[in-house]
């Protein structure tokens, strides 16, 4: 039983991985995007999309290549939720709107849209199979040894949040490009000041988080539930605990891989453990509660290193200063 | 010492609008040598060497470097002309290690390796005798260490030119002591190095040669072996300039405000203000003169009660004894409360009971002014708050330096801010808006501010209006003391004097009025007694009538060498 | 003196030269901040944004129309969806009103420069404690007192819910933001737990009330809402323009510096506006449930917490200006349910899209209030920019 909450958790942590790793890139460059659940929605239909061109042209879904199926999911993906991306982008970092209001419109649009995508376009013919085909892993024998199936029955996406959870800790600490972003988001009129290109960090952190924190919603329909769709409000609050999960984890990508398996074993909990549901529900809310606390907590001790980026949520404009 | 011409300004002119920063200035930075540039607040010499670091461009003149014509356009072209400056705040990351910030924007091909950054660091450490560890984040360090990554952040880009803008303003003696030694290394490496500065005695310890400007102009350039802190000082300030001002005698002077043994150190461990006592008396302008950024604001802060202290206090006088209890000051209640404390007396002698007394009954006898005190009232208002001051009865009003940021609200219109100080009166909570729209008319036309209407928001007006506003707001409170910092910054010839006369008129109504300065022909002109304040001490109070220029001068530059003493003797 | 750098081209990079600079590219135009923006050129940017953004939308649903409909049809459908019949017209108004009431919650703090961003939790509590005192008492005392104590509970549900971060905002600054934003989600919890703690059969959802329903004054009991909520919003407008406490606020929002030199407790004023926000929204709440009896789900607030905030953003923190605003989202999401039938879609997340363009096109229109885009001209400009750098540096502005 340990082993298939284990299970459970680290795979539906995968999502909100993706999305913490999102919204952390952004943060980093002093974008606080609440539009990450639309994003995340956006890229959920891009993938499914994607996955529906590639298996229409097949006469048996079963025959798809695991690689294929793989790549083309991820390029739609890509492609959509980087376009909700870099509508979030032009207005706050070309136009300088207010980053609040701009995530919020952002999640309105990107749900709306990625619901009219998948009812409309996505028929999900042969979306069970390919499903199971992304969610292979090296151990799938449900027999195998406990620890085995803990750490390799688990699909492709899992292993690249985790790859990317770490390179992204590289990044930001050990690179020079860390050390710009980074600075962009404490005190971009410095960065600007130093030859740092302000804007070009910013779009960047931008699209690539959006694209990344797109997986996480195609991970969960395709990996997670292999293949199913309920709707976009389900992906909608996956992104709200994302960004729960974001400050839970300190703004370090790090920190977000056991963070989000926590996050992932309290949300599933419920399944697994035994107990009223009752007790269940109040078990959902632990996720809320600690990353208040969380933040309470940080606000007391002011520990430097782990506040939010000083600009975060404030537009940057070279001559205000 | 035939030294290579390094740099050449040659007629250098840069004006702001109608304010001319400098006019046509030219002259010549060696290659190693220490050259600082004196003079007073807003005599151009930080326009000038921003010109130089790409801030500003100028906008006649020419800049030769090496003897070849150089466009400075940004930070990013003097880099490339190996100059880097030092700005007086400090443009560093806080939650970044010393050797981040140094890195950051670097890019020179090589590949990131803090390692090798923390190894260069080290180097020019043990080159120019600095002393800093490359691991410790911003936040944690002190003023010294902070600007002293500033200067590896330069060195680090390879400049040959540095620029420090006021290095020593916020150093410890010790500190100061320290960078000058680091400064004497660099220039003996060969490199240059510009100061900019107006403490006298820095400038004749640690330069090879002076340039003197005043007032925009290039006074002259001497060697340092070959002048004297009085000839620096006569070509800072120049000759007395009398300004018609009308100065009336004093009458009646009454001690008003007791300040005594103020003391406040800063979170960056700076003495802000250093036991700072003086009596301000009714009727009279009291000048604070001194170098921005020596404890003024500090200063009338804290007596404004925005300002928390370490010690000290601050008295407020009103002379009582023998005269009637009035509404005026006290409430109904207060004056019951003073009455059982036993702190009146009736004309004849003897003392007030009011107990058993209705209300109406005391209300009749504070109003027939039957009720006198036997004392005169004293009241501490260190550590109250600006609206409990306002409680005890203290009519304090202050015009602070940051108009729209602090004295006004920049988005709200004439009428709401003249509402800021007094919408709380009456028990309605709805704001009444007549008073102080007649308030504002008044204003408006007394002063003559030039405005759309009442209802333009005041961040629109010209920066001379916007003073009429808030002065004209802080006058209309009948205070009894009078604070105003700076309050003819940045205003044409005909609101300054405006502004002159209404100090003057208040002065003469008996008000305290303390008046922050810059201008020193305004300060002698316009003042009664000038009160010297230097590195948040006091070194002298003076009589405005009899004082010199020099004087006044000498007093705000000069570090007090037995206080130099007395702090090495202290810090061992 | 502030750091200010006037550099404000592109320069190309460069390796140290001593000979000079080579040519510098620039941008054709660049970009300045407007000191102030004339009533009538605000009004036109916010029209063309909003029209522009409607004809985006109807284009768009044209073109995915599945029964070949025209941009027209869209205009059409859309005022027959909110005022074809009394019904929807009433319904129309009704939602205006609930918006309302979220968006006036939502006012007094961002006002002051809070963002409260937990309507929706503030909102929900609201219902949660309405519906439970219809639930647990109803039947056991006279409607009247029900409705009271419902009410009553209600308001102080909304109050906890937003004075919790607010306290935590006044005392040390924990960030308001993001702590709202969970609360919300917090209180969604604490809805699903007692919904599976008390509604032990098996549909799993809460029924309807029979209890402590609001007594309808008209055919599809939405009069009394609208009445209630248009009159707050009045009541709202007078208290931030003409009531000291708004007055405070104003202060506060504007610079926290100036609201200490005139001696005004800034945490004081933060809790406080924070309680009257949490009131109206449990009120709000208990409209939401005592106006039919409905039943309560983690989902009751309908996201008016989040669309309040568009609301009395794009209202400008003005509250009569929200009567506008709020009537108009209130009109998209009931006239998109009619273009969505009338245009084939079958879902109607259409809605959403369309909303969602509208408000890209609001939002970004704002770029062009706030600045200006300047083209440059010969010489002159940059001593232009100096001298604004120089006066700001000086204090002049």
């Amino acid at each position: 039983m340990l082993v298939t909450f284990l299970i459970g958790a680290i795979s539906l942590g995968t999502v909100l991985l993706y999305g913490c790793m999102g919204e952390t890139l952004m943060e980093k460059s002093g974008h606080l995007n609440l539009g990450i659940p639309g994003i995340m929605c956006m890229g959920t239909a891009g993938g499914c999309l994607g996955i529906e061109l590639y298996l229409k042209g097949l006469a048996d879904p079963a025959a798809a290549n695991w690689f294929l199926l793989i790549l083309l999911s991820i390029l739609f993906s890509i492609l959509f939720s980087v376009s909700a991306g870099l509508i979030y982008g032009f207005l706050t970092v070309t136009l300088r709107c207010n980053q609040n209001i701009t995530g919020l419109a952002i999640t309105t649009f990107g749900s709306g849209l990625a619901q009219f995508v998948m009812d409309t376009y996505v028929t999900r013919k042969g979306f069970g199979a390919a499903g199971k085909l992304i969610s292979r892993g090296f151990v799938n024998d449900p027999n195998a040894n406990g620890v085995l199936r803990v750490f390799f029955s688990h699909g492709f996406f899992v292993y690249f949040a985790i790859i990317l959870a770490v390179i992204f800790t590289f990044v930001l600490n050990r690179t020079r490009v860390g050390l710009h972003l980074r600075s962009v988001g404490e005190n971009p009129a410095t960065a600007d000041a130093d030859g740092v290109n302000v804007t070009a960090y910013k779009y960047g952190s931008i699209l690539i988080g959006s694209a990344v924190a797109g997986f996480g919603g195609l991970f969960y329909i395709m990996d997670y539930l292999k293949g199913s769709w309920e709707n976009a409000s389900t992906i909608e609050a996956f992104g709200w605990l994302a960004i729960a999960l974001v400050i839970f984890a300190l703004w370090k990508p790090n920190y977000s891989i056991f963070g989000s398996i926590l996050f992932g074993g309290l949300s599933i909990a419920a399944f697994v453990l035994k107990g009223s549901s009752t007790q269940k529900e109040l078990l959902k809310l632990l996720p809320y509660i600690i990353t208040v606390l969380v933040l309470v907590f940080t606000s007391i001790r002011k520990k430097r290193e782990n506040q939010p980026p000083a600009s975060l949520g404030l537009s940057y404009f070279r001559e205000d200063r | 010492m035939a030294k290579e011409v390094l740099i050449e300004f040659q007629n250098i002119t840069k004006t702001f609008g109608a304010v001319v920063a400098n006019n046509n200035v030219s002259m010549q930075i060696f290659q190693g040598e220490i050259l600082s540039v004196l003079g007073e607040n807003g005599c151009g010499k930080t326009t000038l060497m921003n010109m130089l670091a790409g801030i500003y461009y100028p906008d006649g003149g020419k800049i030769l470097i090496r003897g070849k014509e150089a466009h400075i356009h940004s930070p990013k072209t003097a880099f490339s002309y190996r100059i880097g400056m030092i700005h007086q705040h400090f443009k560093l990351i806080d939650v970044f290690t010393a050797a981040e910030n140094v890195v950051l924007g670097v890019k020179n091909g090589s590949k990131y390796n803090l390692k090798d950054v923390k190894k260069r660091i080290g180097e020019m450490c043990d080159r120019y005798g600095f002393h800093i560890n490359p691991d410790k984040k911003i936040y944690e360090m002190s003023v010294s260490e902070k600007q002293t990554v500033e200067i590896i952040k330069v060195l680090y880009r390879g400049a040959d030119i540095l620029i420090l803008d006021e290095p020593t303003a916020v150093l410890t003696p010790q500190e100061i002591s320290k960078l000058f030694d680091v400064l004497r290394a660099m220039r003996n490496d060969g490199k240059s190095i510009i100061i900019i500065t107006h403490k006298l005695n820095e400038v004749m310890e640690i330069s090879d040669r002076v340039a003197v400007l005043r007032k925009g102009e290039h006074i002259g350039t001497v060697k340092t072996s070959e002048t004297s802190e009085q000839a620096l000082t006569e070509m800072m300030v120049g000759k007395k300039i009398t300004l018609n001002i009308d100065r009336t005698k004093v009458e009646n002077p009454a001690d008003r405000l007791f300040v005594n043994g103020l003391n406040y150190t800063n979170s960056e461990h700076v003495k802000v203000l250093d036991n700072i006592s003086f009596v301000a008396r009714s009727g009279e302008i009291l000048g604070i003169a001194g170098i921005a950024g020596s404890g003024q604001r500090e200063l009338l802060e804290a007596i404004a009660g925005l300002q928390p202290l370490d010690s000290g206090e601050i008295i407020f006088h009103r002379p009582k004894k023998d005269l009637p209890v009035s509404f005026y000051h006290k409430t109904l209640k207060q004056v019951i409360e003073l009455a059982a404390e036993g702190k009146f007396h009736y004309a004849d002698g003897t003392p007030v009971d009011l107990s058993g007394k209705s209300k109406k009954e005391i209300r009749r006898l504070v109003n027939e002014e039957k009720i006198l005190f036997n004392e005169d009232e004293i009241m501490n208002l260190r550590d109250k708050t600006p609206l409990q001051i306002r409680e005890l009865g203290v009519r304090l009003s202050f015009v602070p330096e940051d108009r729209l940021g602090m004295g006004l609200v920049g988005n709200m219109d004439i009428i709401d801010n003249m509402m800021l100080r007094s919408y709380r009166k009456g028990n309605s909570i709805l704001l009444n808006r007549k008073k102080p729209e007649n308030l504002a008319d008044q204003i408006v036309k007394g002063l003559e501010v030039v405005t759309p209407d009442l209802h333009t928001p005041v961040r629109r007006l010209s920066g001379g209006n916007v003073q009429k506003v808030l002065v004209g707001r802080e006058i209309s409170m009948a205070p009894k003391v009078l604070m105003a910092a700076y309050p003819v910054r940045g205003l044409d010839i005909n609101s300054s004097y405006l502004i002159y006369n209404l100090l003057n008129k208040q002065k003469e109504e008996g008000v305290a009025v303390i008046f922050v300065g810059e201008d020193l022909d305004v300060l002698m002109g316009l003042c009664d007694r000038i009160l010297v304040i230097n590195s948040g001490r006091v070194t002298g109070i003076v009589d405005a009538r009899t004082v010199t220029k020099e004087e006044v001068g000498l007093l705000m530059t000069k570090t007090d060498a037995g206080k130099e003493k007395r702090d090495e003797k202290e810090n061992g | 003196m502030k750091k200010k750098t006037a550099d404000r081209s592109t320069a190309p990079e460069q390796e140290p030269t001593q000979s000079g600079v080579k040519s510098r590219f620039e941008l054709p135009f660049h970009i300045v901040k407007r000191p102030h923006i004339a009533p009538w050129k605000k009004i036109l940017i916010y029209a063309i944004a909003l029209v522009g953004g409607m004809l985006l939308s109807s284009l768009i649903c044209a073109v995915f129309s599945k029964n070949g409909k025209n941009p027209l049809d869209f205009f059409g459908q859309l005022f027959n969806g909110s005022f074809g019949t009394p019904r929807k017209s009433w319904l129309l108004f009704l939602e205006t009103a609930l918006l309302l009431g979220a968006s006036i919650a939502l006012i007094p703090a961002f006002k002051m420069k809070f963002w409260n961003l937990g309507g929706n939790g503030q909102i929900l509590m609201g219902c949660l404690c309405a519906y439970s005192c219809s639930y647990w008492l109803g039947g056991k005392m006279p409607d009247g007192l029900l409705l009271l104590v419902m009410f009553a509970t209600s308001v102080a549900a909304g109050i906890l819910w937003a004075l919790i971060p607010a306290l935590f905002k006044a005392v040390f600054g924990t960030n308001e933001t993001l702590f709202t934003l969970m609360m919300n989600y917090v209180a969604a919890g604490v809805v699903l737990y007692f919904r599976s703690a008390w509604i032990k059969n098996g549909s799993g959802q809460f029924p309807t009330l029979d209890h402590g329903i609001l007594p309808s004054l008209d055919k599809y009991s939405a009069a009394l809402t609208v009445f209630v909520f248009f009159v707050l919003t009045v009541l709202m407008f007078v208290y931030l323009r003409y009531s000291k406490h708004g007055y405070e606020i104003s202060v506060v929002g504007e610079s926290m510096n100036t609201a200490k030199y005139v001696g005004i407790d800034v945490k004081k004023v933060v809790i406080r506006t924070m309680i009257l926000s949490g009131a109206i929204a449990g009120m709000v709440g208990f409209f939401l449930i005592a106006r039919t009896g409905a039943g309560l789900s983690d989902t009751s607030p309908n996201n008016m917490g989040f669309t309040g905030i568009m609301t009395s953003w794009l209202a400008g923190f003005n509250p009569l200006l929200m009567f506008l605003s709020c009537f108009f989202i209130a009109f998209l999401t009931r006239g998109m349910t009619q273009v969505r039938t009338d245009f084939g879609f079958t879902n109607s997340s259409v809605a959403n899209i369309v909303i969602g363009l509208i408000y890209f096109c609001v939002i970004s229109c704002t770029f062009f209030v706030n600045y200006k885009i300047v083209f440059r001209g010969k010489s002159g400009e940059k001593t232009d920019l100096d001298r604004k750098l120089a006066n700001q540096v000086r204090g002049v502005k």
